[in-house]
């Protein structure tokens, strides 16, 4: 007796048509992406030179420049990775290695998970009540970047957490059976193994400050800075920030400036992403190969 | 031949699990003690116990004496007896490093720091665990590039590196091809020259072929321990003969 294959037609129909729905699911979201870059691309031609690049902003749109944008946003970001990296990696190595289950460990992370979904106003608003007014650091880029740090710390901790988790059990028995300390097995072989995790959780985590405005409006950043920080005390403004200002601008030519700005953010994201990309394969050939 | 470790009245649970029940075993120095059993008898338990390796996992409760040359090793440091009791796992797991890297990690974090000792370290233990003809000229590459029998005697070589006085080795050659393993069963002959050797095995043959005793595991108890031509040609319990002709397990 042999199974009946008599709806051999509908079901071939089927899986046409299901085809045919995944394939304009995907087509539509490339298509609305096509359409935001299309357009910002094309009035941003003849305004992205390389005046835009190295000048500071102007009342005049043919003058404005996104220099003190960048020049912040490297600022900011720079410190936040400088504070945010140790305080995040510490975090998830005593969360995954030292602490004992139970329910203050459940606690602790379950808050952590939360605060990843906290809407950046908030850490902004937080930020603007403690760093800037309570301890004093005024509207500077140490406040931008604190603000910034308490903002990305859970999801670099939840990155780390699970680059950490990820390291085979075998590696830290193999370590430990030879004498090794708990540190040492750390140090050795956990870190060494899971470094790829962590440097890609990172760097996708600070791409996320990069575009995030709303706290730094909060923090009290800066929309028009006529000269270049030069410490961690000056005031700043960042390159979303700038694009926020300009598209609020009453003159019609400050939207082309605009988009100016946007695409060399996203030229930023994208270098960062692809960095990311890069130390991935890299870490990985040597941990698989 | 002496005494190297002795097992009095051992107890283990796993929460409420009793998973090894009063075993007593005497391990002989320079000598291959075997430990046979069906799957799940708790003899990968029983090996994990003699370095202290079941400290690492929550909910076992540990009672009963191990004695290593008359110490008993819950007085020990839990460092320096892993130093001295060494351990090769039923898995392949050397490290994400170079050759060179994984046969020096044991001794770096004892605190060797000379190249020229560390180098004569190399050598030495990856003759030890005779992969030393293979590797020599590619020392410096990854250690997973090697195959799965060769990361296996890295395994060896990176525990002689720290001179242990015992080997553990939990089914060293079960993820192994057949001219693997054999590589590996030469290779026990030459270290218990110099080591004391305690071997989990599923391979009944492989216990025959290379071990002096032989214990036999089931279900959480020793049945039987004795030299191993006695177990396997004259067992005196009914459940030993059993198993070793075959009948079950």
């Amino acid at each position: 007796m042999s199974i009946n294959t008599t709806n051999m037609k509908s079901r071939k129909l089927k899986s046409q048509i299901f085809y045919a729905i995944i394939l304009i699911c995907t087509l539509t979201t490339i298509a609305v992406l096509a359409a935001l870059l299309i357009s910002v691309f094309s009035k941003s031609i003849g305004w992205l030179n390389w005046n835009f690049l190295s000048s500071l902003p102007s009342r005049f749109p043919a003058k404005s420049g996104i220099k003190a944008g960048i020049l912040g946003t490297l600022w900011v970001i720079g410190l936040t990775a400088i504070i945010s990296f140790p305080l995040g990696i510490g975090a998830a190595i005593y969360l995954e290695e030292y602490s004992k289950k139970g329910w203050l460990k459940e606690l602790i992370q379950i808050n952590i998970s939360n605060l990843a979904g906290v809407p950046s106003i908030i850490y902004g608003m937080l930020g603007l009540a403690v760093f800037v007014r309570q301890w004093g650091f005024g509207r500077s880029i140490l406040s931008g970047a604190l603000t910034m740090t308490i903002l990305i710390l859970p999801v670099l901790i939840v990155a780390a957490q699970e680059a950490i988790r990820s390291v085979p059990s075998s590696m830290r028995h193999g370590s430990y059976a030879l004498g090794a300390t708990q540190w040492q097995t750390i140090t050795g072989v956990v870190l060494p193994y899971a470094s790829s995790g962590i440097l890609t959780g990172t760097i996708l985590a600070i791409a996320r400050a990069i575009g995030e405005t709303a706290p730094m409006i909060m923090v009290g950043a800066a929309a028009f800075i006529s000269f270049v920080p030069g410490g961690i005390m000056d005031s700043f403004t960042t390159i979303p920030l700038q694009i926020y200002s300009w598209t609020g601008k009453p003159q019609a030519e400050f939207q082309n400036v605009a988009a100016a700005g946007i695409v060399v953010l996203l030229a930023v994201l994208l270098l960062i992403n692809s960095i990311a990309i890069i130390l991935r394969n890299k870490y990985q050939d040597r941990v698989k190969s | 031949m002496s005494l190297k470790m002795k097992i009095n009245h051992l107890n283990l649970h796993y929460g409420d699990f009793h998973a090894l029940k009063d075993v007593n075993i005497d391990i002989t120095e320079n000598a291959v003690t075997a430990l046979i059993g069906p799957s799940g008898c708790g003899k990968s338990t029983f090996i994990r116990t003699l370095n202290r390796m079941n400290d690492l996992i929550d909910n076992v409760t540990i009672t009963g004496e191990i004695s290593l040359e008359g110490i008993d090793i819950k007085k020990c440091d839990v460092i320096e007896l892993r130093k001295r009791v060494g351990m090769v796992f039923q898995k392949p797991n050397p490290f994400p490093m170079s050759i060179y890297e994984n046969v020096i990690y044991g001794p770096k974090i004892h605190g060797a720091k000379d190249k020229k000792v560390l180098d004569a370290i190399v050598e030495k233990s990856l003759r030890g665990a005779a992969l030393w003809e293979e590797v020599k000229d590619r020392l410096h590459k990854p250690a997973l590039g090697l195959s799965g029998g060769q990361q296996q005697r890295l395994c060896i070589a990176r525990v002689l590196a720290v001179e242990p006085e015992v080997l553990l080795m939990d089914e060293p050659t079960s993820a192994l091809d057949p001219a693997s393993t054999l590589k590996i069963e030469d290779l026990m002959e030459q270290l218990k020259k110099e080591y004391t050797v305690v071997i989990v095995t599923h391979n009944m043959q492989q216990a025959g072929r290379i071990s002096d005793f032989t214990s036999f595991f089931l279900n959480g108890e020793i049945i039987e321990s004795d030299k191993t031509e006695n177990i396997f040609y004259k067992p005196r319990d009914k459940r030993t003969e059993d198993y070793i002709t075959g009948r079950f397990g």
